[in-house]
């Protein structure tokens, strides 16, 4: 049953991120993103990260996506052009991509980290549960949770600052 | 399942935002590979976590989101700057660091 919860998943978060970088529409690239993160909110459940699982569905999948697509539907669908500025580059581009792959399997299984062939070990009964969560983040790691709260704040304002301004007389007569 | 799959699964999903910043010139669907590449990390932290029956995994996946959080908020705004200043949209183009 978790073999086919697991392969269900990573089939639907492999085809999702293909599709991301497959289609040619932005629109469409955003929505097989959806698929993607789904999938993996999936696979997190399998390894027991519920609160994990449902931050991901909730942000990502909730809050990200409509950025991305009121983004892509305010800046309208982007041509990309047919020429390639690199000569090679979309022959390049996989290739160095199965290059980085294989090195990275190489570094996993290589590892020979004797918890790799098993399937963990027997876990509690709350791991990974809200309530659990709540209590490392307010305790042992309070001053990480204090630094992503700094860390949202700016990017808003920072966003604000970048998205917010209008361009200046000067700027607009320019192409 | 074991812990293997989860990681040669986490590494597949790494190499395909790799490959999707490398060939593809709008800087909307660059950040969306850089969301899959963020991703795949943090699937890995989290079958690390489970591998050694470790929470403190998951608190690192939750800050690794809070940080993609914020790295799609300001390429967003940088993005819409970029078209409202009529900017070609295509990183090939945008070269300098001339505004």
């Amino acid at each position: 049953m978790e073999e086919v919860a697991f392969f269900v998943g990573a089939i639907g978060a492999l085809g999702g991120a293909i599709a991301v970088i497959a289609l040619r529409n932005p629109f469409y690239s955003v929505l097989a993103l959806v698929v993607h993160l789904v999938s993996l909110a999936g696979l997190f459940l399998i390894l027991h990260a519920e609160f994990v699982a449902a931050a991901q569905v909730v942000v990502y999948a909730g809050a990200i996506v409509v950025l991305y697509v009121f983004v892509a539907a305010y800046v309208g669908g982007i041509e990309e052009p047919l020429w390639e500025p690199i000569p090679g580059q979309r022959l390049l581009g996989p290739l160095l991509a199965a290059a980085l792959f294989i090195e990275l399997s190489i570094a996993v299984l290589g590892s020979a980290l004797s918890s790799l062939d098993s399937q963990g070990p027997t876990i509690a009964l709350g791991f990974g549960s809200p309530s659990t969560i709540g209590e490392l983040f307010l305790e042992r790691f309070l001053i990480a949770f204090e630094a992503a709260s700094m860390l949202l704040l700016i990017a808003a304002v920072g966003a604000v600052v970048l998205a917010g301004r209008r361009a200046a007389p000067s700027e607009q007569e320019q192409p | 399942m074991d812990i293997t799959w989860y990681l040669v699964l986490s590494a597949l999903l790494f190499a395909t935002g790799a490959a999707g910043v490398l060939i593809r010139r709008s800087p909307l669907v660059i950040l969306l590979c850089l969301e899959l590449m963020l991703n795949a990390g943090n699937l890995a932290l989290l079958a690390f976590g489970r591998a050694n029956g470790d929470q403190d995994a998951q608190v690192f996946a939750l800050v690794v989101m809070v940080v993609a959080a914020c790295e799609v908020v300001v390429g967003l705004g940088l993005i819409v700057a970029m078209y409202r200043r009529r900017l070609p949209l295509n990183v090939d183009d945008m070269r300098s660091l001339r505004g």
